[in-house]
């Protein structure tokens, strides 16, 4: 038993918490998800060539690591700085297209000069059962037609991997320069609808159902991680504040109630940490999907207490934009809201 | 033993509904019900409304404008209201600053101020907090020195709510640094145009501009400006935090919030059923209904205390924990509901058919977070606990 990262992956871990502190202060971040497309394109390739994106593959596909904990270490630290950049799309995409044996696509994506957003879910269609955009071959080539509702990094990306009905299942397509509607996001990045319009699309599997299921559970599991990334940060924000904040003559962290509810939030940490720990170790196996459910339906209901939590501990200064805090906790709120929150996964456990 | 609002009480309400189809316009309430940010115009219309049916000052007595409703009356009032989504009358002038000049204001006072605060002539706003004096409001440190007839006031006040309206600021100053903190604190009213008064937005997390800090530097202020004798403030100070703290509870407005969840339940679909349809969701849904069942009960039975002159403020401690934790807990299914489409922000940037939920649905994350406010504010509920456990634990 060991609970320690490897050599590799601490190192992957101190190099990129040293970036993001450097490049991405808080007024930067700020002014980042201000305008669209709500990232930083020009920081993307110095991301790729941390060896964050070749970190979300293995070796046999042309990265250089591709296990449930690589995906962890780079997500925990991208939840510690509070990060826009769209890596999320890059990690489903990146791995869906490795599973089709698109090489030319992968090479392209962990050199950092494509970026590819991933839309599978549809307006009211969280489920991939529910999905309806089709793929038709008309003339000998593919087109799409239907719609993908709230694409994680849709603005300003290359091009985008569209999962859409085939007659063989469910297919994996690449669509170049898409159509798109963009947005902001409340707690920063950006997202857009994607419009399918006999749109023309590069087949990657006509029948990549499992491939698509499995790039959507290590998006999962990373959003775990990068919520426990976000909470040991709030955390530790909360903490400090009530101990230097002073009313009635003594600093609030010396009363117990108050104490009793951090207490709690550090509970739940550990709670988060472990599931997604479990979670990792499951990975590529039979038991990934049940594991991933538990681990983002237990993250889903420890975010959204430490993200009430911090805020009503703080009080005023808590609600206000200036607080680094307060986007922490819209952050960690919200990622209950993406790729299925706990009541999802709450029920795929209950199937399992 | 009886639940039921007498006939008098179900005419009233009758009325209300009438004047509110007549008054409210449908651009208003749509504001209200997609979330949308009021304009100045919009809340100055929407008293006009109301003083012109003499319906504005709620809680203030006939003889000087008031409508001379009971506790029961003003419930229904404000229930109605908020289930039309008219907008909430802002309180600074008719709720607080009204009822403290009635009980502790000359004449003089009395009559200058009220009127201009019937017809909208004056939009006040409030100087309490500070930086340094929030739950423990009592150790604030803005210091008001006397110079002749003027009082000359140093310091910094935040939280002011539509300060950036307000042509008037009350404010709680230090006149005293012996005894007690609560000692040495006065009530006084200021001109937001004198010289020295700056006031600078904060922008709350949900990027909206409600509150405000306001600086004074060397502000003149005519000693007749105080409300009530020199430190005695805190006296006034409590009496008006009693009125912030009527209609705490929220029924109407949770009443409405969830009725638009319901509505939202059966419009939305999770795994190609309506969410309604969702055991775990509707269970959900069914668990904060009974909640609020209860609290509209208990709501009501503080009511009909008041009536009697018997509420205390324990109970209204207790409602305003309860009521703002149930609301939240809505506005947190409201957003949950929605699913990936509560991302999306700023909501009414984007075209019409942007997004596939209901428009009076798009804002939900942003209320949600705007409305983490009610557990803080007005005396968080931390403190309301406190008040409690004092209360129960008196030897």
């Amino acid at each position: 038993m060991d609970f320690n990262l490897s050599e590799d992956r601490q190192m992957l871990s101190d190099t990129l918490r040293r970036y993001l502190t450097e490049q991405y202060d808080f007024d930067t971040r700020n002014a980042i998800i201000d305008a669209a497309p709500y990232h930083a394109p020009a920081k993307w390739a110095e991301l790729a060539e941390l060896g964050v994106i070749g970190a979300f593959v293995g070796e046999d596909q042309g990265g250089f690591g591709g296990t449930g904990f690589d995906i962890t270490t780079v997500f925990e630290e991208l939840g510690r700085g509070l990060c826009p950049e769209p890596m999320l799309g890059a990690l489903m995409s990146l791995r869906a297209a490795a599973d089709c044996g698109a090489d030319a696509l992968v090479e392209a994506q962990i050199a950092g000069t494509t970026r590819l957003a991933f839309a599978v879910f549809e307006p009211q269609a969280e489920t991939l059962d529910q999905l309806r955009a089709s793929a038709d071959l008309v003339d000998g080539a593919w087109v799409l037609n239907g719609r993908k509702s709230v694409v994680y990094g849709l603005p300003g990306a290359d091009g985008a991997l569209v999962a859409a009905r085939t007659g063989g299942g469910l297919g994996l397509f690449l669509v170049d320069d898409p159509e798109t509607l963009g947005y902001a996001l409340i707690d920063g990045g950006g997202a857009g609808e994607l419009i399918l319009d006999a749109t023309p699309a590069t087949c990657l599997g006509e029948d990549a159902g499992a491939a698509i299921a499995a790039a959507l559970d290590a998006g999962r599991l990373a959003l775990c991680a990068e919520a426990v990334g976000l909470m040991t940060v709030l955390t530790d924000m909360t903490v400090d504040y009530l101990k230097q904040r002073k009313q009635f003559g003594r600093a609030i962290g010396s009363f117990q109630a108050l104490q009793h509810r951090a207490v709690d939030m550090a509970i739940e940490i550990e709670q988060s940490r472990a599931i997604t720990i479990l979670a990792a170790s499951k990975l590529g196996t039979d038991e990934a999907a049940k594991y991933v459910a538990m681990a983002k339906n237990l993250i889903g209901r420890a975010a959204t207490l430490i993200a009430e939590e911090s805020i009503q501990m703080h009080g005023g200064i808590g609600m206000t934009w200036e607080y680094p805090g307060s986007h922490y906790a819209k952050r960690l709120s919200m990622i209950d809201h993406q790729l299925g929150d706990r009541y999802v996964h709450l029920q795929r456990v209950v199937a399992a | 033993m009886d639940l039921s609002y007498s006939p008098q009480e179900e005419a009233f309400r009758d009325e209300v509904r009438a004047f509110l189809a007549d008054a409210l316009s449908e651009d208003l309430a749509r504001k209200g019900r997609n979330g949308d940010e009021l304009t100045k115009a919009d809340m100055d219309g929407w008293h006009a409304a109301l003083n012109a049916r003499g319906w504005l000052a709620t809680t203030w007595p006939q003889e000087h404008g008031g409508p001379g409703w009971g506790a029961v009356e003003r419930h229904i009032f404000e229930e109605e209201c908020a289930m039309a989504y008219a907008p909430r009358v802002v309180p600074f002038g008719l709720g607080m600053l009204g009822p403290v000049l009635i009980k502790f204001g000359t004449d003089a006072q009395k009559a200058e101020i009220l009127p201009r605060i019937l017809d909208g002539r004056d939009w006040w706003c409030q100087g309490y907090s500070e930086p340094g004096a929030g739950s423990d409001l009592a150790s604030l440190k803005t210091r008001a020195e006397r110079d002749g007839d003027h009082y000359v006031i140093n310091g910094q006040k935040t939280w002011t709510t539509l300060g950036q309206h307000a042509n008037k600021i009350f404010c709680l100053v230090r006149t005293s640094a012996e005894g007690k903190p609560q000692e040495g604190i006065s009530f006084v009213l200021v001109d937001m145009d004198t010289p020295g008064v700056e006031l600078r937005p904060i922008k709350l997390l949900d990027g909206g501009h409600e509150v405000n800090e306001v600086f004074f530097t060397d502000v003149r202020v005519p000693v007749a400006n105080r409300v009530g004798e020199e430190n005695k403030g805190w006296t006034i100070a409590k009496y008006l935090l009693t009125h912030e703290r009527t209609n705490i509870a929220g029924v109407g407005m949770s009443s409405r919030d969830l009725d638009k969840l319901r509505t939202l339940s059966r419009q939305l679909l999770r795994g190609g059923k309506p969410l309604a349809e969702d055991p775990i969701f509707a269970a959900e849904m069914a668990e904060v209904e009974i909640d609020l069942e209860a609290m509209r009960v208990m709501n009501l039975a503080m009511l009909s205390a008041a009536s009697e002159g018997a509420a205390s403020g324990m109970q209204s401690s207790m409602l305003k924990i309860k009521g703002t934790v149930i609301r939240q807990r809505i506005q947190s299914l409201i957003k949950t509901a929605l699913g990936a489409s509560a991302a999306p922000f700023p909501a009414a940037d984007l075209p019409d058919n942007a997004l596939s939920v209901p428009a009076d649905a798009a804002a939900a994350a942003a209320t949600y977070f705007n409305n983490r406010k009610l557990s803080i504010f007005g005396g968080s509920n931390e403190i309301q606990r406190n008040i409690i456990a004092k209360d129960m634990f008196r030897s």
